[in-house]
């Protein structure tokens, strides 16, 4: 038992694993750089390195081909620690190395928290405009809203994952029907019938404007600056299964589609998912200046009024490139514009561990240059000695 | 004294003689070009002299700065932009745009032997295919940019070319042949009659029909300088506000009409070209003073400024220093054979020279540009020579063995030959865009990489010296070797101290401006990848995984790893499948791998067969 016990430390704590992963991390890193350029930043981060393995279609399985940023990082970390522990001897000629490593592990340990924790959305403001919710820009909803009562609306909003086909019918305690998915587009153009001018094809759906319509599927996208537009054909269901009919919903239509059911007023739309925040964000101003003569951007800025519902926040607020605005545990960005410049893209970003890479920065630069100041030291005294 | 105790001073001084012979060209023309190369513009968002401009500009559409007319002769950049500007009929006639994709040439119905060189044609080669050139051009501007194939890259740089040919020339008069001068004084000495005139006739009355006729017809030309030309020479009038904008000399003509005057810049520009036209240098002279000693009078810390880019383009600190470095390189490359210490001595002092007028450089480009020293690619490149060299000197001044000048005399050379292919795609001293626009961080962690990458560089040139001397030399013994295993070592820590170090500041600052600390980008993964390699060559060695040929085998690839970071990936942001095997960075990074690959093979081929074997035992 203690040979075998043995014999894991000995692997674990080697030189030539450390040498071998540092390496395999290495071919990870360059392939996935290279495929960006098929499948964009985010796809690329969840297929090499949010995963254990790199997984490959053939022929319609997917067989693992590589170990994946969780695998290798994590064997890293074993690795690093394991070392520290079984081989830690306190000893000034050394002390540079163990911080550097001890930086090393923060920042590991802060890389896999970010890939848990942090959150991405964006919040797209007209000039006057305000908003208390920012959107995903990978996610979708279809919201069901129940706007009988003219003062609120009260709100259910299913994930676009749950819409794909082939499942039970949706159900919400809220809702006095069930939503069925009868076809389902990951990325889809929708386009009124009639401008298309092939009017005798059948309609999609029979409700709303689903009548007048015809969806394009269109290929997916993994382009950092394009989104995929879902839609999708859903009918609702009564008590009994008793259709209510069919409608189309899709990201490309902007106002929702209303209809009355059982003596109240809903409203449903496919839209970006929505995070609800207890503040208000306005546009006050967006500016983008060019230097003279030129289209070479020279500063975009969004000057922004916060204001929170518990009254203890409002001010204006300057956000522009290289200077965020940081509330409520979020950070706002200057991400974009659109609109003729009369419209910011603010990106908002949750990363509660944001800390650790400025801690592990502090060790790991403080641990080699006491590292290798005591290289050189010794390697002047040395010089000097035999001068 | 011995003789061979002299050569080094001797080298010394040749070499600054050498460095400082661009101050002593003198001009062959009577004309002042040097004063006409220092009018202050505003082009690509910031102020220049017009000798920028003519450098970029032909740098730009030929990829040299030297035009040779269709009589011989040959012309400075300044020579060049007067003709553009004030004899356009005959710089119509220069052979200034470069062509060499054979589908452009088969549009245009031109071959290469019709080209100056096989490749530079004129605008009067390509006047009567202009709208075949647009045709061609809107077709694949419809391509988006990273799909394009060559010919659409080439078809769309041979317009831009053209336009910026025709916008250059609409910026200072009309370029019709008319005499601009004497049209602009008629205008000056009539504005309120000539705008009568052309009410009156608007308006159906009787008036001097002639003067209506006149004024309309410069009045349209005013409006055609207005839009196509490109320059704003036209600064603010004295007393103007400090952030008023320069304009375009058409705009201010045509603000003629409100203000009832003709700006005296506009008319000095059309008194030059009256004045060159006559050949009357004298007054040409005359001209350019009297406007210099205004100039001078109203924005006296623009032209300080323009005045040192001038300088600055004529010194040329970056093309001398790279024929120091290849003279130095080849005296201590020498030294090893024969004379080692008057020869490593020479190469150290050439060396010291070079380094100290590229430091020249580039502070004279931080303080025109008000920013840190690497700000785009071309930066970068100098940057990186810089910092070897730097490293180069310490370890020569601590080895006194050659290796360090050798060393610094290939890389200074390499980086600046790079930064020179970078120079041509335009303006060096760019304007930042918004999103880097933040000196601290270009202050840090920019310098921080690129002192990363000068280091990894230095280390993988040590060990290709290693491998030279021991397969093709005797003269790696034991000591020599060793001595540069231990400079490759202590290259390799410091390389991934500031790799490592410049890395995660730049992901802080990714975090201080858009709240991620790492994205996984090209351009991060590539930073990562040298910092990785860096650790991994280090643990080999702690390891005692890889001897002295194997860390120099790795040290090697390093520089695989480092060209892919600093190069490669920028490759790909505009798409390696399609695209990019035409490029000539493309091909020149293939190259390059190819040639290290090479090396890393020498270095395994066993130690019995090396030249130096018996010096190794």
């Amino acid at each position: 038992m203690s040979d075998l016990r043995q014999s894991f430390i000995t692997f674990f704590t080697s030189l030539r694993v450390t040498v071998v992963l540092l390496a395999l991390s290495i071919i990870l890193i360059f392939v996935a750089t290279l495929d960006q350029v098929n499948l964009g930043i985010w796809a690329v981060q969840e297929k090499y390195f949010r995963t254990f393995f790199v997984l490959w279609d053939i022929k319609g399985f997917p067989v693992p081909v590589f170990p994946g940023g969780y695998f290798i990082g994590g064997l890293l970390l074993v690795n690093l620690v394991a070392s520290h522990v079984y081989r830690f001897k306190f000893a000034w000629k050394k002390s540079g190395i163990q911080l550097t490593h001890a930086g090393l592990i923060v920042l590991l340990v802060g890389e896999l928290l970010t890939g848990l924790w942090q959150e991405e959305y964006q919040l797209r403001l007209d000039e006057g405009q305000s908003r208390n919710y920012s959107e995903s820009y990978l996610f979708n909803e279809l919201a069901v809203i129940d706007a009988t009562d003219a003062d609120w609306d009260q709100v259910v909003a299913i994930p676009e994952k749950q819409l794909k086909t082939g499942r039970d019918p949706i159900q919400h305690e809220r809702l006095p029907f069930r939503i069925a998915t009868r076809a389902y587009y990951p990325n889809a153009a929708v386009q009124l019938r009639e401008e298309l001018g092939n009017q005798s094809a059948p309609a999609p759906a029979t409700r709303d404007i689903g009548a007048r319509l015809a969806i394009i599927p269109m290929p997916m996208t993994y382009k950092q600056n394009e989104r995929n537009l879902p839609a999708a054909v859903i009918e609702l269901l009564g008590p009994n299964n008793v259709s209510l009919g069919t409608w189309v919903v899709s990201t490309m239509l902007v106002q929702p589609q209303t209809f009355d059911y059982a003596g109240r007023t809903f409203r449903i739309a496919m839209r970006f998912e929505r995070t609800y925040k207890p503040y208000s964000v306005t546009l006050l101003d967006f500016t983008h200046d060019r230097y003279l003569g030129t289209e070479i951007p020279k500063n975009f800025a969004s000057k922004v009024r916060l204001h929170s519902e518990d009254g203890t926040t409002d001010r204006e607020v300057l956000i522009y490139m290289n200077n965020p605005l940081r509330y409520d545990g979020l950070t706002f960005y200057q991400a974009g514009f659109d609109n003729n410049d009369r419209t910011t893209i603010l990106q908002v970003v949750r990363n509660p561990s944001w800390l650790l890479p400025y801690i592990a920065c502090i060790l790991m630069g403080l641990g080699l240059t006491v590292q290798f100041g005591i290289h050189l030291f010794a390697f002047v005294s040395k010089r000097r000695a035999s001068a | 004294m011995s003789f061979k105790r002299l050569i080094p001073f001797l080298v010394l001084v040749l070499g600054a003689l050498y460095l400082a012979s661009p101050f002593f060209k003198k001009s062959k023309s009577d004309f002042d070009l040097d004063a006409f190369g220092k009018i202050p513009v505003v082009a690509n968002g910031r102020t220049k002299p017009l000798d920028s401009v003519a450098r970029n500009t032909l740098l730009l559409l030929q990829g040299r700065q030297r035009v040779t007319t269709p009589e011989g002769a040959k012309l400075t950049p300044n020579e060049w932009l007067l003709d553009v500007f004030f004899r356009p009929e005959l710089a119509d006639t220069y052979r200034h745009f470069e062509v060499v994709h054979p589908g452009v040439l088969d549009v245009l119905g031109l071959t290469p032997e019709d080209g100056d060189g096989k490749k530079r044609f004129a605008y009067t080669q390509l006047v009567g295919k202009l709208e075949e050139i647009d045709r061609q051009a809107e077709l694949a501007a419809g391509v988006e940019a990273p799909v394009r194939t060559s010919y659409q890259r080439a078809v769309l740089n041979l317009r831009s070319h053209v336009i910026l040919y025709q916008q250059l020339k609409h910026s200072a008069v009309v370029p019709d042949g008319s005499d601009f001068l004497a049209d602009l004084l008629r205008l000056n000495d009539n504005v309120g009659p000539a705008i009568e005139a052309v009410r009156a006739r608007a308006s159906g009355k009787e008036t001097d029909a002639d003067l209506a006729a006149f004024t309309m017809s410069l009045g349209s030309k005013f409006m055609r300088m207005e839009q196509v030309g490109i320059l704003l020479m036209i600064p603010p009038p004295a007393g103007a506000p400090a952030d008023a904008p320069w304009i375009k000399t058409g705009q201010s003509l045509l603000a003629t009409f409100e203000n009832g005057s003709v700006n005296v810049h506009a008319l000095t520009f059309a008194g030059l070209q009256q004045t060159r036209k006559s050949r009357q240098a004298e007054q040409f002279n005359t001209l350019l003073s009297k406007h210099r000693a205004e100039s001078e009078n109203v924005y006296p810390a623009v032209l300080k400024k323009t005045d040192a880019e001038a300088r600055f383009n004529q010194a040329e600190p970056f093309y001398t220093s790279m024929t120091l470095y290849v003279v130095a390189f080849l005296l201590a490359a020498f030294s090893w054979l024969k004379w080692p210490e008057p020869l490593q001595r020479s190469a150290y002092y050439l060396i010291l020279l070079a380094f100290v007028a590229t430091t020249a450089g580039i502070l004279t480009r931080m303080w025109l540009e008000g920013r840190p020293p690497v700000t785009n690619l071309y930066s970068s490149a100098l940057f990186v020579g810089w910092g070897c060299v730097g490293l180069c000197l310490i370890l020569e001044k601590i080895y006194k063995n050659g290796i360090g000048s050798v060393a610094a005399g290939l890389t200074g050379f390499c980086t600046l030959l790079i930064a020179h292919h970078l120079s041509l795609s335009g303006d060096t001293l760019e304007m930042m865009r918004a999103v880097l626009d933040s000196n601290f961080w270009l202050a840090t962690h920019v310098i921080i990489i690129t002192i990363g990458y000068s280091a990894t560089y230095l280390a993988g040139f040590l060990a290709i010296i290693y491998v030279f001397r021991g397969v093709f030399t005797r003269s790696l013994d034991k000591a020599t070797a060793d001595t540069l295993n231990r400079m490759v070592y202590g290259i390799i820590c410091f390389a991934t101290l500031f790799s490592l170090v410049g890395t995660i500041l730049g992901g802080i600052w990714a975090d201080q401006s858009w709240g991620r600390f790492w994205g996984w980008d090209p351009k991060e993964n590539g930073a990562l990848i040298i910092v990785i390699w860096n650790a991994i060559i280090l643990h080999a060695r702690w390891g005692g995984l890889a001897r002295t040929r194997g860390i120099m085998a790795l040290a090697i690839f390093g520089n695989i790893v480092t060209s892919w970071s600093w190069f490669g990936t920028n490759m790909l942001g505009v798409g390696l499948h399609s695209y990019g095997f035409m490029d000539a960075a493309f091909v020149a990074l293939t190259v390059f791998v190819a040639t290290q690959l090479a090396l890393i093979a020498l270095t395994y081929i066993p130690r019995e067969k090396w030249r130096s074997a018996a010096a190794l035992k």
